[in-house]
This record gives structure tokens, C-alpha cells and sequence, in this order.
């Protein structure tokens, strides 16, 4: 019967282009989705509206310059992104971090951890209707926020681990708070839950939806909660240990069936063993340097490049006309444009104009320019006369790291040849990334593997056969951001 | 006057002037409740945000006015001057009606709510739950035209939705009601009360418990709140049937779906929990209560009922469009018939003094 309708009225599925703007596809993911009444008969996603070609400005920049692209990635859990980039270039650099930055990693690589599935959760329970959790888990994750703000200033581009280390020491005040966090979090999870956790209708919406199969998930490549949710124990923080994993106990919680509800578990269960984690972390925080001391591949402290002991520790950097072939090398490199001279004439620097960058006297292939321990308040007969005079041994030495620092900094290190593969664990699954370093200060080709790609990928496996408002559900519970996806 | 009273007779005269101030009470009424209604609309929307904005630890609108009092009619007068954009590929004649009919469907079932003993703006309608139930399934027209006229897949999707899931509730809500229509007697509201404070019970709630849940969830999901927001399921299809509306169209949908939360929980009031009266039991205890006009016990059970849609707004997730068929087919309407039956089991027995 339904097929003479069918015959007859020559009916299809209706198509509907659900992203990139939605309400619910979280961010610019665009589904084309046909439907056959409320019944889900494709979904395609397509990805690619927000790619910013993280991975080819990667090969264009040092190893330290790339490293706020990576907060770009997934921008909901920066701090787990950036970790994961300076893991992978320490390895490459093979330099060892010191315990304390390890610690203090870990501890911010948590925070962010639980501040992604406070988000995840608040966008999950928005998405199937309930409200409430939604503004409950902004209430926890503003406070985290607040404390990576303690830390660095930043609140969600943190950029705050640093390849060798991390930028700041934590303060006192920062490990109170977290310590309180910690204290209270668990109670304020059992409040989700007695929201969600039992209700009816979200067992309704979220139990034997987006089933998929241990052996299924391995094979599409799903990794972190929404894999192991299928049952699967793989987490590279307990298996692959990296930072402080090691010298922490903790589990990694499972679901059976698979389902959109145990990926929820998971996730879940993931936040407690977090709390655990960071307790343990803060126990246990030992103290000592926070940088790596490898000179050869990181930038040291400006204090250290310039060992300045003269009595007015101030400088000034001058012309000397003899040298000088007015080339007008230097008068195009000055920022604050305070040098002066005609072409073929020697150039003179306009003291009170000066910002003492030292891009002329890296620039001048003469060796014209002199660093003098002069300062503003000089006439330039004065300074002329200083520089004619002998220099101090000091100066002479600040001069030749001056030198070093730049090209260091506009160059790179000096990296060792090869190819390098490292994952760590994201709270969204395993974040890799694949440099390919041909010597230079910069990769000559850098790739990322992102959870939220593959993730992306499985839906229309997922959806098949649901309805439109699981639709939704699945993409709440595989957990992606779109700036990861498309980079 | 003599000119006048050359032209009719006085007795005439009279009849008509009797006529005309009926008529203009009437007016009079429609203006009254017309306008108290609105400003109740706008206020249930203040009253909304603020109760789920402390559910949910934040303060809701705080800064028109005092606590955001202004804040309904500056939200009013945003919408107004908004511009109204039409998209190009709509029905414009019919995307022009669908608001209208939706709202005015809403607004003539202010008409026979009997706010209290002796005001409603048709008193004598002796079929008012009839004509309620059947205005209320008429706004079902207002938004499937517009979901349709919008020539939009999401407002396809949510007018197709709205339409199947009203249908559905209609009967369970009916049929829930069918069981005060037989304790009372009659199908003119100012009867059912009258016979609700009559009876032993005081309220119509305390037998006809089952029926009462019943039309609270059917209630629900005829206004399309929370959990059975299915046609505007904003997860899933942006805003449903008004996506494509803006500006005071949009305003017209929003006013339609408060108007009609409030009709629901006044027939709650009214049906079940006694409208402007008090138990007897609760008067002989407190007989000073009796001084309180009717209609404070009456906006009180409206106002608790509103209450009670917001209080489930910021606790529960949505359900499923097929769940949603389900709860009404399945349990919802065997439900309600059984309820009819037990309670004319119950009648004949009673009446009959077996």
C-alpha cells in the first residue's frame, strides 16, 4: 500500500541543512540531514567552515611562536592543548622538564579537564532540555576560569604551559583555592546529578542511543571518554604516561553498552577522578625551578642574556662614523625611526627618540654600531667621546648575547633531524601531534591528529536510524569543538 | 425628549436603554479583562524569568525598574520597533494570518473564565468548557499556516510536530475533564464552581485526582512547555513554527502562548480546585477568610499553577517526539477513561442510593 503511495506521488526524504548556523551543533559543524518524517535516514556532516590553517602556519613559525595556535585548537580546554604541543617539542628538543613544572602542569591540565566536561555537560543537558544543569556547571567552571586568570592573565587562550616548563610559579593563593575547589566539587556533581542522573525523561533520551560496539568504536578510531564509554580502557594518561600521570593513582572509568548514557558515566566518573588527581597533586607539589635549563633550545630569562653590573646600568647605542658606510641598513630597521643621515653620509641616533631594541645594531653589516654605557642625560660630544674610549669587558659580553638572542629568536634552535609522533590525553580524546623536523628552528611539517575530527566522522554511524532529536544527543555526547575539527 | 417619546413608546424606550447598558457593560467587561489580561501576560513573563532565574542561582532581569519590573513592556516595546522581516519565498497572506489566528484563538477563551462569582465577560455560555477546549485546539490552525507559510524546513517541521502532538493532547484534556462534567453536572464553568463548593469535597481535585494529573500534563503539552516543547524545540529546530517570525509577529506568537498558560491554569482553577471559592471545611475553620474577595483565591490557584508550569521548565529535560506520542496514547488517554468510567460507576451509585 505505502509503496503505490510511494509510486504514485513519487515521494523522497526531506533534506534539511541543519549547521553551520545552529543552536545546537556546537559551533559551524553543518549536518545534511535526510529525514523520512522524524526518522533519520543520512546524516553528512560537513566540516571545514572554521579551518584556519593552524598546520601550515605551524611550518612558518618557531617552535615557541606556533604555540598560541595551539589554544585556537580547542578553544574550551586551551590548557590541555597547549600541554600536549609542549609535551610533543620537549620530546622533539629531548629536554627533560623539572618535577615542579610537571606538577603544575598536571594540576592546570586537570582544571582544564574538568572545566571541558563542566562545559560538555552544561551543552549536553541544554541540548535534550535541561536548563538547569546548563547555568550549575558555568557556576564551577567560572571559578576555574578565575583561577587560570590567577595564573596567567588569560581566561581561555592561556597559553601558560611553555615548552620546557611553564610561564609562572603558582602562588599560594592559587593552590588554596583549588584546594577548596576540590573540597567542594564532589558535592556540587552529586547537584547535576540530582538533576539528570535518575530522571526519567533523561534516561528516556540518553539510554540505547548512539550504541556502538567496543570493537566498532576501536575501529572508527574513537578515543577518550566516548571511546571508553564502549567499554574500552584506553587512556593515554595511565597507559603512556606523560608529566606527573605517573606518580598519581587514579582510574579510568568504563561504561558496558556503549550508549550516549555511559558516555555520560564516564564523563562523569572522569570529573570525580580529576578531583582525586589534583588533591593528590597539590599533596604532593614539590618545589624547585620551573623552566627546564637547556640553553640550547630555550629562551633564557632577559636578565640572563644581559649581565649588566656597570655602575648606571644604563646603555645607549651609537654610531661610529668611521665605520659607518651610510648604507641606510639601520635607518629602514629602526621601529621608532630615530636614526637620521643622509645615504653615503655616516648616520647619527637621536638619543631621546631611542627605544634601545637593538634591531640596529643586529641589522648594520659594518659593525658600526656600538653598545656604550651612556645614558639619556648625555650630550653627544660626551657620547661620541665614550665611545671612542675603551669598552668594558661587560658590555662587550651584553653585546654578543644581544646578538645570540636574536638570532635565536628569529631563527630558532638548532632542533634535531627526524620525525616525531606524540598523543596525550585531552579531555576530548588523544590529541597527537606529528612534527617532521628537518633541522631548522622550525617544523618542516606539523600535523595534528584532533579527537574532534574522528569523532565527527562517526556521526552519521551513530544517528542512523534515530530520530531527529537524537540527532542532537549525538552530537552532545561525542563532544566536539569545531575549532579543533577543522584547525 | 417629547420628540422622542412621539417616535416609540416609553416602554420601548425603555428596553432599549435597558439594552444599551448591557451592552455597554459587556464592553466594559471585554475592556476590563482584556486589558488586566495583557498586563497578567506581560507580568507571567517577568514572573517567568525571575522564579527560574533563582532556580537556577542568577537573579533574572534586574535592571529595568525596580528587580526589572519595567522589564515586559521594554521588552514590548523592542519588538515593536524591531523590523518585521518576511522572507521572500513566504505565503505573505497566510504568513500575515498565522499569528493573528493563533492569538485571537488564545484570547476569546478569556472570555468565559469566570474570574469570580458574578464576572465573566460571558457569563451565560452554558457550553464554556466546550468552547474553551474547542478555541484552544483552534490555535493548533495559527501555527500549522505559519509553520507552512514560513516556507522553512525547521518551521515545517516544528507546525507538523505542533499539529500532531495538539491533536493528541486534545483528547486526553477532554477526556480528563469529562469526569467534572459528570460530578457537576453541567458544561457552564460558572456551574462547575458553583457545584464544586456545594459538594462534600470542596474541590473537585480531591476525587478526581487522576483526572487532574491528567489535564496537568495534557495542559503542558497543549501550551507547549517544557518537557513537550516538541514544535519549538530550540536543540533541534532553531524556534520551530515562528522561526522566520520577527518583530511584533513574533510578539503576537509569544502573547498567544502566555495567554493560553493562563487559560490553562484558570481552567485548573476553575475545574478542579474550586475557581474564586474556598472549601467549606477551610471557611469553618477560618472564618475570617471569607472576607477575601474571590478573585485573590482565584489569581492565587492561577498563579500557583503557573508556578508549578515554571518550577518544571527549570527541572526537566525535553522529551522525545515519539515518547511524546506515546505518553498521550498510551497512558494519558486509557487513563482518563478509566477515570470517566469509575467516576459514572460512582454517580449512578450515588444518585441512584445503592
Amino acid at each position: 500500500m505505502i509503496e503505490d503511495v510511494e509510486k504514485i506521488f513519487d515521494t523522497r526524504e526531506l533534506n534539511v541543512n541543519m549547521g553551520p548556523q545552529h543552536p545546537a551543533t556546537h559551533g559551524v559543524l553543518r549536518l545534511v540531514l535526510d529525514i523520512d518524517g522524524e526518522t533519520i535516514v543520512k546524516v553528512t556532516p560537513h566540516v571545514g567552515y572554521l579551518h584556519r590553517g593552524i598546520e601550515k602556519l605551524g611550518e612558518s613559525l618557531s617552535y615557541f611562536q606556533a604555540l598560541p595556535l595551539t589554544d585556537r585548537l580547542d578553544y574550551v580546554s586551551a590548557m590541555s592543548n597547549n600541554i600536549g604541543y609542549c609535551v610533543a617539542v620537549e620530546k622533539l628538543f629531548g629536554i627533560e622538564v623539572p618535577e615542579r613544572a610537571k606538577y603544575i602542569r598536571t594540576i592546570v591540565g586537570e582544571m582544564s579537564r574538568i572545566s571541558n566536561h563542566l562545559l560538555w555537560l552544561a551543552t549536553h543537558a541544554l541540548d535534550i532540555g535541561a536548563m538547569t544543569v546548563f547555568i550549575y556547571c558555568f557556576r564551577e567552571r567560572e571559578w576555574i576560569l578565575d583561577l587560570f586568570e590567577m595564573i596567567c592573565g588569560a581566561r581561555l587562550t592561556v597559553t601558560y604551559p611553555r615548552v620546557g616548563g611553564v610561564r609562572n610559579d603558582v602562588p599560594q593563593e592559587f593552590l588554596d583555592s583549588i584546594w577548596k575547589f576540590t573540597d567542594e566539587f564532589p558535592s556540587r556533581i552529586l547537584e547535576y546529578e540530582t538533576l539528570i542522573d535518575q530522571n526519567r525523561i533523561w534516561l528516556q533520551r540518553t539510554v540505547g542511543i548512539g550504541v556502538i560496539s567496543a570493537e566498532e568504536a576501536v575501529n572508527w578510531g574513537m578515543t577518550g571518554p566516548t571511546l571508553r564509554g564502549s567499554g574500552v580502557s584506553y587512556d593515554i594518561r595511565k597507559h603512556m604516561p606523560y608529566d606527573a600521570y605517573d606518580k598519581v593513582d587514579f582510574e579510568v572509568p568504563i561504561g558496558t553498552t556503549g550508549d550516549t548514557y555511559d558516555r555520560y558515566r564516564c564523563r562523569m566518573l572522569e570529573m570525580r577522578q580529576s578531583n582525586n588527581i589534583l588533591r593528590q597533586l597539590i599533596e604532593k607539589l614539590p618545589a624547585g625551578p620551573i623552566m627546564a635549563d637547556a640553553p640550547k633550545f630555550l629562551l633564557q630569562p632577559k636578565d640572563m642574556m644581559m649581565p649588566i653590573t656597570h655602575p648606571t646600568k644604563e646603555l645607549a647605542y651609537v654610531i661610529e662614523e668611521k665605520a659607518c658606510k651610510g648604507c641606510g641598513m639601520c635607518l629602514r630597521a629602526c621601529p621608532a625611526k630615530a636614526i637620521f643621515g643622509e645615504k653615503k653620509q655616516p648616520h647619527v641616533i637621536k638619543q631621546d627618540l631611542c627605544l634601545q631594541c637593538g634591531n640596529c645594531f643586529v641589522t648594520c653589516k659594518f659593525k658600526a654600531l656600538k653598545l656604550i654605557p651612556g645614558g639619556k642625560g648625555m650630550t653627544e660630544e660626551q657620547l661620541k667621546e665614550l665611545a671612542a674610549g675603551p669598552m668594558p669587558e661587560e658590555i662587550t659580553k651584553a653585546a654578543e648575547y644581544m646578538v645570540k638572542h636574536f638570532e635565536f629568536v628569529k631563527k630558532g634552535p638548532k632542533v634535531p633531524e627526524g620525525e616525531l609522533y606524540v598523543a596525550t590525553e585531552v579531555p576530548k580524546g588523544e590529541l597527537g601531534f606529528y612534527f617532521v623536523s628537518d633541522g631548522s628552528g622550525k617544523p618542516f611539517r606539523m600535523r595534528l591528529r584532533s579527537p574532534s575530527f574522528v569523532h565527527a566522522g562517526v556521526l552519521p554511524r551513530l544517528c542512523k536510524g534515530h530520530l531527529v532529536a537524537d540527532v542532537i544527543a549525538n552530537i552532545g555526547t561525542i563532544d566536539i569543538v569545531l575549532g579543533e575539527c577543522d584547525r | 425628549m417629547n420628540t422622542l417619546t412621539n417616535i416609540i413608546s416609553p416602554s420601548a424606550l425603555d428596553a432599549l436603554i435597558q439594552f444599551g447598558i448591557t451592552v455597554l457593560i459587556i464592553i466594559l467587561k471585554i475592556v476590563v479583562v482584556l486589558v488586566v489580561g495583557l498586563l497578567h501576560v506581560a507580568y507571567a513573563t517577568w514572573f517567568e524569568r525571575k522564579v527560574i532565574g533563582h532556580m537556577q542561582v542568577r537573579l533574572g532581569p534586574m535592571r529595568v525598574g525596580w528587580h526589572g519590573l519595567l522589564q515586559p513592556f521594554a521588552d514590548g516595546i523592542k519588538l515593536f520597533f524591531k523590523e518585521d522581516i518576511i522572507p521572500t519565498q513566504a505565503d505573505k497572506t497566510v504568513f500575515y494570518i498565522g499569528p493573528i489566528i493563533f492569538m485571537a484563538a488564545a484570547m476569546v477563551n478569556l472570555a468565559f473564565i469566570p474570574f469570580a462569582s458574578n464576572f465573566a465577560v460571558a457569563q451565560q455560555v452554558n457550553l464554556g468548557l466546550l468552547m474553551i477546549l474547542a478555541f484552544a485546539g483552534m490555535g493548533v490552525y495559527g501555527i500549522f499556516i505559519s509553520g507552512w507559510a514560513s516556507n522553512s524546513k525547521y518551521s515545517f517541521l516544528g507546525g507538523l510536530r505542533s499539529s500532531a502532538q495538539v491533536i493528541s493532547y486534545e483528547i486526553a484534556m477532554g477526556l480528563s475533564l469529562v469526569g467534572v462534567m459528570i460530578m457537576s453536572g453541567s458544561l457552564n464553568l460558572t456551574d462547575i464552581v458553583k457545584a464544586q463548593e456545594a459538594s462534600v469535597f470542596g474541590m473537585y481535585v480531591i476525587p478526581q485526582l487522576a483526572g487532574f494529573l491528567v489535564f496537568t500534563i495534557a495542559a503542558l503539552a497543549e501550551t507547549n512547555r517544557t518537557p513537550f516543547d516538541m514544535p519549538e524545540a530550540e536543540s533541534e529546530l532553531v524556534a520551530g513554527y515562528f522561526t522566520e517570525y520577527s518583530s511584533f509577529r513574533f510578539a503576537l506568537f509569544f502573547l498567544g502562548e502566555y495567554i493560553a498558560m493562563i487559560i490553562m491554569a484558570s481552567m485548573a482553577s476553575v475545574c478542579f480546585l474550586g475557581g474564586w471559592t474556598l472549601p467549606w471545611y477551610i471557611t469553618s475553620l477560618l472564618p475570617f477568610l471569607k472576607l477575601v474577595p474571590g478573585i485573590v483565591w482565584f489569581l492565587m490557584k492561577v498563579y500557583a499553577f503557573i508556578f508549578f508550569y515554571y518550577w518544571i521548565r527549570a527541572t526537566v529535560p525535553r522529551y522525545r517526539y515519539d515518547q511524546v506520542m506515546k505518553i498521550g496514547w498510551k497512558v494519558l488517554i486509557p487513563v482518563s477513561l478509566a477515570n470517566i468510567v469509575v467516576t459514572a460507576l460512582v454517580k449512578i451509585l450515588v444518585t441512584r442510593g445503592v
